[in-house]
């Protein structure tokens, strides 16, 4: 039953999520706008893999978004370090 | 750049992220990890530190150079698979220990492998970014 709202209701709002800041990553008139777009981006790629992992009952999927969880913010200092540098 | 809520961040997370780098490696032989990921998530935390405290403050805290932290992973590496020669049996055979340990699991010579791939690892990763750091600081 969770695993059939999982796929049906919650992954294609997912999908339609990721799909949004595309459109602000690639319009976004700074580029302040276009590293947040990227981190939210990595916020709902951990969404989808804790989703998949419930659909298929494969545990080690959530590693796979620890590791995105704790690494991904990484990307988004370098960003800040690089604009600050630039302005 | 000095930011303080990145320090305090990064004060709570790096122990956290050389915890999940551990725990990665140990269990890495049979499910999904291994040296290889577990030294990656342990250089992007010296990563992190560096970014926050400034390149000197994080070889500070590393306390090796990290050029003999790949050369000891490299010797760690070459003697797990010359460990079996000395049993007799061909090089490079899988020796492992008879009984799990409580916490670890079964440990043998290919958990060594891992170990010394987790350093070169941080090794490579740690001497890449704080060069590209000192590179940009200059």
């Amino acid at each position: 039953m969770v695993q059939t709202i999982a796929l049906w209701v919650v992954l294609p709002l997912l999908s339609i999520a990721v799909a949004l800041p595309v459109i602000r990553l690639v319009r976004g008139p700074s580029l302040p706008d276009r590293v947040v777009a990227l981190d939210v981006m990595g916020t709902i790629a951990i969404a989808i893999f804790a989703t998949y992992a419930l659909i298929n009952r494969k545990p080690a999927f959530l590693d796979a978004a620890l590791v995105v969880g704790l690494i991904g913010f990484i990307g988004t200092i370098a960003f800040a370090y690089y604009t600050e540098r630039r302005i | 750049m000095h930011s303080l809520i990145l320090a305090t961040a990064t004060r709570l997370l790096l122990p956290l992220m050389l915890m999940f780098s551990i725990f990665l490696l140990i269990r890495g032989h049979n499910e999904p990890g291994g040296g290889f990921v577990g030294g990656l998530v342990a250089g992007a935390g010296f990563t992190l530190y560096a970014a926050a405290y400034g390149v000197s403050q994080a070889s500070n805290m590393l306390r090796i150079d990290p050029k003999r932290l790949i050369g000891a992973g490299l010797l760690v590496a070459v003697s797990s698979a010359l460990l079996s020669l000395f049993l007799g049996l061909p090089l490079m055979t899988g020796l492992w220990y008879k009984e799990p340990l409580p916490v670890i699991g079964k440990v043998g010579t290919p958990m060594l492998f891992d170990v010394g791939v987790y350093l070169v690892v941080i090794g490579v990763t740690v001497t890449i970014t704080f060069s590209l750091f000192e590179a940009e600081g200059e």
